[in-house]
């Protein structure tokens, strides 16, 4: 099938402002639209910019805005979007060349957790015991993998650069619902605060976007009743 | 811009990581890597990370240490390879304590599954030693050592490529890389350098490995002389998922999942009466290939079928929930209701930098060493797999040489002093790249990627034979010609990946020569390496590691002793 492919595109060294290009491409209904994004640039222009590396959805480097929803090009196929597709770079980062943004203002906050493990006690010789029930209270927000789709696709991220956004609430939770983590206090102590976790409005875009399929909003809830009751 | 650091780290996957927290308090580190680092590829490892910790039934280190010599058909050194199997037992109670969240046992503790070629009392059956995180355990050894690399305030520079080794007077002095973002050069002179690039499979058609696996470092070393080890070697992972390469986890088998043919028969029971689906790789995709020559693939087509549906919806989606997901995403299949379309990829480099246990690398046959000079994980050959590398095996050579390797760099900075650069250091680096900027010869890079991808895959994968191994090399030395007339349109500095790519197709192709030279000369057929003319194992002739080296345009091969200590060669049936 052929399949139009319309693609913001800037770059600093070129360009005023951003503007559309449009490539057409043949592909079939079960190509990644990342293939798409790397036959225009061997084929049609080399000069196409845009990050990738594992190709399957783990590394979580080909975050975009595609159709209008914030995706991994590697985990979306041609089938899924029809054959008409825009592609433009997240929303909410500096762009710096076509699909690629600043990703700095992103990490900031997430080192601004601490995203860490805390807890001075000397370990055991063997391992820290950890049940499994209590493993699970933590396990979906150990999936992430600082994609930015989420942070990027939050309205409440968008009004206000400050917000600390879904991705860093996500670490927040994975390692105040760590049983052997002793920093919940000074984590949750941080994030109570206008642009921690009650800047979230329960939007959900966050969730929809998540390409590991975290349930961000559920998390950042179970953050604000810790915070509420006291209880983690 | 020019930059003093005592230690530097070129990746930051498992190893560089693990080294770089090494040397806290040790002397001022950098970390200089070409993506994030938590968009390494050691995230994509899915299983887990073997340890003889026996926390569900027993276990000991020596069992696990004879697996993987056997598992690597004899041609691994022994020394290193019982460090490997000590160590990682502590390597991962400290994972552990810096917080990885490992699956748990009914009382708490790391939990463990049963994985290819992993035995109980040398080769009696399967063995739970795979300490695992669901089907993600790599994602999480790379997020926790990240994590811990914050808290220790690592510095990092990150999508920074290394384009060239300071190497004079036979001492590596530091590295020139260049920033993707701004296509300025730095300079970065060090102490010690730790090559910790990763693996190369970029070179196979079909592939598990990310796009920037393209051996970096050592096409790096390559250049400059030193020689790379047992490059014939490289593993094609039984299980992708058809034609994309995509890894489906061994785990899917540790779990009791079988591979099936056509007539829905349970073929690995004739290949391997003893371990049958969890038989190590290379027995498994030649079994495969096997049953597709026969014409017992699916539909007489080129895969067979990977069946995980008996195991029942429950057990998937808790302890394979990414193996589901990628099903979902990419095939439109469920495993809990349908098999799985599957057949080899190429995954995981045996061969690489020839390096000491502390990460030192060798120069040649007689132990000499490359001062300043380190490799660790993939990229090195250490060489704890041999000819075939055991599932679970990748994650503990990074965690447990990565960080012997930084304990020996914390050591080596703090005896020895800064030597000086010549005058103009980046000039090397700066030719390179501005001949590929100002070449105007016409050749695309994408066309001889694709070129190069396609004869490995064809000539030098699973089955291998004399006729295709030369007509292999011919056409790489004739796209390595080519190489020299490409032409990109992206003459730009900030974010140059036409450029980025340009320069790792250079590597790939020096590494594919390498390999398909040494897998020629090699009439033997050991572990991984199969050769169709010469299909038994020949240890009077070829109980030897290969050296491979560039040297006038032409690959010399040498070939160095193995390390035996405890298990004496036997005949490798499972």
């Amino acid at each position: 099938m052929k399949v139009t492919i319309e693609i913001k595109r800037f770059d600093p060294e070129r360009d005023e402002k951003p503007h559309w290009q449009k490539f057409e491409v043949e592909a079939e209904p079960s190509d990644r639209l990342l293939g798409l994004l790397q036959k225009i640039k061997d084929e049609s222009d080399g000069t196409l910019g845009f990050r990738r590396s594992c190709a399957h959805g783990i590394c979580g480097s080909d975050s975009m805005l595609i159709n209008g929803m914030n995706r991994l090009a590697c985990k979306v196929l041609v089938k899924d979007l029809g054959d008409h597709v825009r592609i433009e770079p997240l929303k909410g980062l500096p762009v710096v060349k076509d699909l690629i943004v600043d990703m700095e203002p992103f990490f900031e906050k997430f080192r601004v957790v601490k995203p860490f493990l805390m807890n001075d006690e000397p370990p055991p010789p063997t391992e820290w015991t950890q049940s499994p029930i209590e493993r699970a209270l933590f396990d979906d927000t150990t999936k992430c993998i600082l994609c930015a789709c989420c942070t990027t696709s939050c309205p409440s991220f968008w009004a206000n650069k400050d917000y600390l956004g879904p991705a860093s609430l996500v670490q927040a939770h994975r390692f105040i619902f760590d049983s052997r983590d002793r920093g919940g206090e000074e984590r949750l102590d941080m994030i109570n605060a206008r642009e921690g976790v009650w800047r979230c409005r329960t939007i959900f875009n966050c969730v929809e976007a998540c390409p590991r399929e975290i349930n961000i909003t559920k998390a950042i809830g179970q953050l604000k009743k810790a915070l509420l009751y006291n209880r983690y | 811009m020019y930059h003093n650091y005592d230690a530097l780290i070129v990746g930051g996957g498992g190893a560089g990581l693990m080294a770089a927290l090494q040397l806290a308090g040790a002397g001022s580190t950098a970390v200089l890597s070409k993506l994030y680092p938590t968009r390494s590829h050691t995230g994509a490892a899915q299983g887990g990370i073997g340890a003889a910790l026996g926390n569900h039934e027993e276990d000991l280190w020596e069992w696990h240490m004879f697996d993987t010599v056997k598992g690597g058909d004899y041609l691994v050194d022994q020394g290193a390879t019982e460090l490997l199997s000590k160590e990682a037992i502590e390597v991962v109670y400290e994972l552990e304590h810096w917080g990885l969240p490992f699956d748990r046992t009914p009382d708490g503790k790391i939990a463990q599954r049963p994985f290819g070629g992993h035995t109980r009392n040398y080769g009696e059956g399967p063995v739970r030693r795979s300490c695992y995180a669901a089907d993600r355990t790599g994602h999480m050894i790379l997020q926790t050592l990240y994590q811990r690399c914050i808290r220790n305030s690592v510095n990092f520079f990150d999508e920074f490529q290394v384009v060239d080794l300071l190497i004079e007077e036979g001492v590596c002095r530091g590295v020139v890389a260049y920033e993707m973002g701004t296509g300025e050069l730095h300079t970065f002179r060090a102490k010690a350098v730790l090559l910790a690039t990763g693996g190369f499979g970029r070179m196979f058609s079909i592939t598990s490995n990310a796009h920037s696996f393209t051996g970096d470092g050592p096409a790096m070393l390559l250049r400059k002389g030193y020689p790379l080890e047992d490059m014939e070697f490289f593993q094609f992972h039984p299980t992708g998922i058809r034609e994309m390469g995509i890894l489906i986890t061994e785990a899917v088998r540790g779990e009791g999942g079988v591979l099936l043919n056509d007539a829905g028969e349970r073929f690995m029971e004739t290949y391997s009466p003893t371990l049958k689906d969890l038989a190590p790789r290379d027995i498994v995709a030649r079994a495969i290939y096997l049953e597709v020559r026969k014409g017992n693939g699916i539909g007489g087509g080129d895969y067979v079928n990977l069946d995980a549906s008996h195991l029942g919806r429950e057990a998937i989606e808790a302890k394979l929930p990414d193996i589901q997901d990628f099903c979902k995403t990419y095939l439109g299949i469920d495993p809990a209701e349908e098999p799985m379309p599957v057949q080899p990829t190429a995954h995981y480099a045996m061969g690489g930098i020839p390096t000491d246990t502390d990460g030192r690398v060798l120069t040649g046959t007689d132990g000499a060493t490359l001062p300043g000079c380190y490799a660790a994980g993939e990229c090195a050959c250490v060489s704890v797999h041999g000819a075939n590398r055991l599932g679970t095996n990748s994650l503990v050579d990074l965690v447990v040489f990565g960080r012997r390797a930084g304990r020996h760099m914390a050591r080596y900075v703090a005896e020895n002093d800064f030597l000086p650069l010549s005058p103009e250091p980046e000039y090397a680096a700066r030719a390179e790249i501005d001949g590929i900027l100002g070449n105007t010869g016409g050749e695309s890079d994408a066309v001889i990627r694709e070129e190069l991808r396609a004869v490995m895959m064809d000539n030098v994968g699973v089955f291998r034979e004399r006729g295709m191994l030369l007509e292999a090399v011919k056409k790489v030395r004739e796209l390595k010609e080519r190489y020299r007339n490409i032409s990109i349109e992206d003459k730009g500095r900030t974010w140059n990946t036409e450029l980025l790519s340009a320069l790792e197709l250079g590597y790939l192709l020096d590494l594919a020569e390498v390999t398909a030279v040494s897998a020629e000369a090699r009439t033997e057929s050991r572990g991984a390496h199969s050769r169709e003319d010469f299909p038994e194992r020949d240890d009077e002739e070829w109980l030897k590691h290969t050296l491979s080296a560039m040297r006038d345009g032409k690959v010399e091969l040498t070939y160095k002793p193995v390390d035996i200590t405890r298990f004496e060669p036997k005949p490798r049936t499972y």
